[in-house]
């Protein structure tokens, strides 16, 4: 566990040394603060229902792009061989950077906060759909995390990763609008799998046991895989 | 120390490393040399635990690796080849890092660090990132990283691969300093290299071990076979030959493009055995005006090229 802490922490540092980070925050605020100010005033109410409606399409391109280096570049350098021959178990690895994906998906939300101060102040803001939906988007960038590591974990090329990545994302975000066109056996199944219906469970301030267990589930499948990708590599 | 037994790993259908044995005592440095592609790497990653064997087995003292990697990483300092480090990170950052993973406690890391550094003379570079040093310096830091948590067994990939040769002397100059103290397993193609560090040496061929001795005994039995180069004048070359090899320890005369009306003959001697004293009692009997005589033991390098020679 030490080990792991250690590693997510150089990880999250080594995000702000390289221009990434920047770049990624950048767009990320840039593209949520563009389409929720578009057409916020035209309803004219004081929520961020559309903040969050729009997170699961954004973060399916954005979290891939968080962690597409993080495998895939160590293989390319070959600084993994020198990671995994220090005193560090696979877990350990796997652990740490994916601790970091979400605290750098956590640092990157934090300017996102701006929006509801500015709302409350326009008009009476519910903070409790507020609180969900922050919530419901860590919940949401670990599990793409999870993925986008594993995407990274099966190539040494981080534009491989990234595009693995954003397409099991974006699957995972689009799946129950193509539930309708599904036999009725299949809708429930693909509904059940879509991120968006459970994300927008809890960002109504609804805290459901099983949309909690669907993104741990997400999470650990998406880790579970890039350890058994790891050792495939021995 | 290490005692590694029947280790094989096989990539597909290559056999990379096949059925290698051998044992390294405490405080010893072992070289492991053989031509590119021998399996050397492969052995090494399979030491630190980086890579799994197909088959065999590695005990670091009463330790085995397949069931005590940890420990046996904890125990094991490693640089592999041409020192694969976060090119992003500060060198300062890096090392305490790599303390940190290593279980260091907070207050030691600082001085050691810096003892270290003054190790490996990296003083200057500390605050650099690593991706804009020179190779020399990368190999310096690679060096500090294995050694930072002073592990009783040092296992080094080809440390001067790619090296200028100020730079190979100093980083010979940091093995020795440490190997007195530690065990050194170390990898190199270069053949003086491993006879100036090592005390012993282990030639990989094709996965398989063709040598093991001390570099010492290595010479002695293999390089037995020494040649004795003389150059005649006034000398009829078939009865030089005649006469010359009726002396007891010579093996075979070769006679050599004659020049300027010299003979030059090269006289291979019997493994074993010093011929010198009796070829030059028999020269004295004659009236040749003798203009060179000279012995050449076999080197390293010939029992190298031998060794390993694709047949």
């Amino acid at each position: 566990m030490r080990q792991a802490l250690s590693i997510c922490r150089k990880e999250f540092n080594s995000y702000f040394t390289s221009p990434i980070a920047y770049i990624v925050i950048a767009i990320f605020l840039l593209v949520t603060g563009w389409f929720f100010f578009a057409t916020f005033f035209l309803f004219n109410q004081a929520s961020l229902r559309n903040f969050f409606s729009l997170l699961p399409s954004v973060f399916a391109f954005v979290v891939p792009a968080v962690t597409m280096r993080q495998l895939a570049e160590e293989f390319n350098v070959g600084s993994y061989e020198t990671l995994l021959t220090l005193p560090v178990q696979f877990t350990d690895v796997v652990v740490g950077k994916f601790l970091a994906g979400v605290a750098f998906i956590a640092a990157m939300l934090v300017p996102t906060l701006a929006y509801p101060v500015t709302v409350a102040l326009l008009g009476s803001l519910d903070w409790g759909p507020v609180a969900g939906g922050y919530l419901g988007a860590v919940a949401l960038g670990a599990a793409f995390a999870a993925i986008g590591l594993f995407a990274s974990a099966v190539t040494r090329n981080q534009i491989v990763a990234f595009i693995v990545g954003l397409a099991i994302c974006f699957a995972l975000t689009l799946v129950d609008q193509v539930a309708i066109f599904m036999p009725a056996g299949f809708t429930a199944v693909f509904t059940y799998l879509a991120v968006d219906v459970h994300f927008q469970n809890i960002a109504k301030g609804v805290i459901d046991t099983r949309d909690i267990v669907y993104f741990a589930s997400l999470c650990f499948i998406g880790l579970y895989a890039t350890h058994l990708a790891l050792r495939s590599k021995t | 120390m290490i005692c590694v037994e029947n280790l094989t790993k096989t990539y597909n259908t290559v056999r990379a490393v096949d059925g290698i044995s051998f044992n390294v005592q405490q405080g010893e440095i072992l070289g492991l040399l053989g031509p590119n592609g021998a399996g050397k790497t492969t052995t090494l990653r399979m030491l630190t635990g980086f890579l799994k064997p197909t088959s065999g087995s590695i005990h670091v003292g009463d330790l085995s690796i397949a069931d005590h990697a940890l420990e046996i990483k904890k125990a094991l300092g490693y640089l592999p080849e041409s020192a694969p480090l976060y090119h992003d990170m500060l060198v300062y950052d890096y090392l305490r890092f790599v303390a940190a993973v290593r279980g260091m406690d907070a207050p030691r890391r600082e001085d050691r660090i810096r003892e270290i550094a003054g190790l490996c003379g990296i003083e200057t570079v500390m605050h650099q990132p690593i991706g804009i040093l020179s190779k020399g310096y990368k190999q310096r830091v690679g060096l500090a990283h294995a050694m930072i948590d002073d592990p009783d067994v040092l296992v080094l990939d080809e440390p001067t691969s790619g090296l200028d040769p100020n730079q190979i002397v100093e980083i010979r100059e940091i093995i020795r300093r440490i190997g007195k103290a530690k065990t050194i397993i170390f990898s190199t193609h270069i053949l003086s290299e491993a006879e100036a560090t090592c005390d012993r040496v282990l030639i990989i061929h094709r996965g398989r071990i063709a040598a093991d001795s001390s570099t010492v005994r290595l010479k002695e039995t293999l390089g037995s076979r020494s040649q004795v180069h003389l150059t005649l004048r006034q000398a009829d070359p078939d009865e030089a030959r005649r006469e010359l090899s009726a002396v007891p320890g010579v093996a075979g005369i070769e006679a050599l493009e004659p020049a300027d009306g010299q003979v030059r003959l090269v006289l291979a001697c019997r493994p074993g055995s010093d011929p010198r004293a009796d070829i030059y009692g028999r020269i004295r009997r004659t009236d040749w005006v003798l203009l060179d005589f000279h012995q050449e033991t076999q080197s390293l390098e010939d029992i190298f090229r031998e060794l390993t020679k694709e047949s």
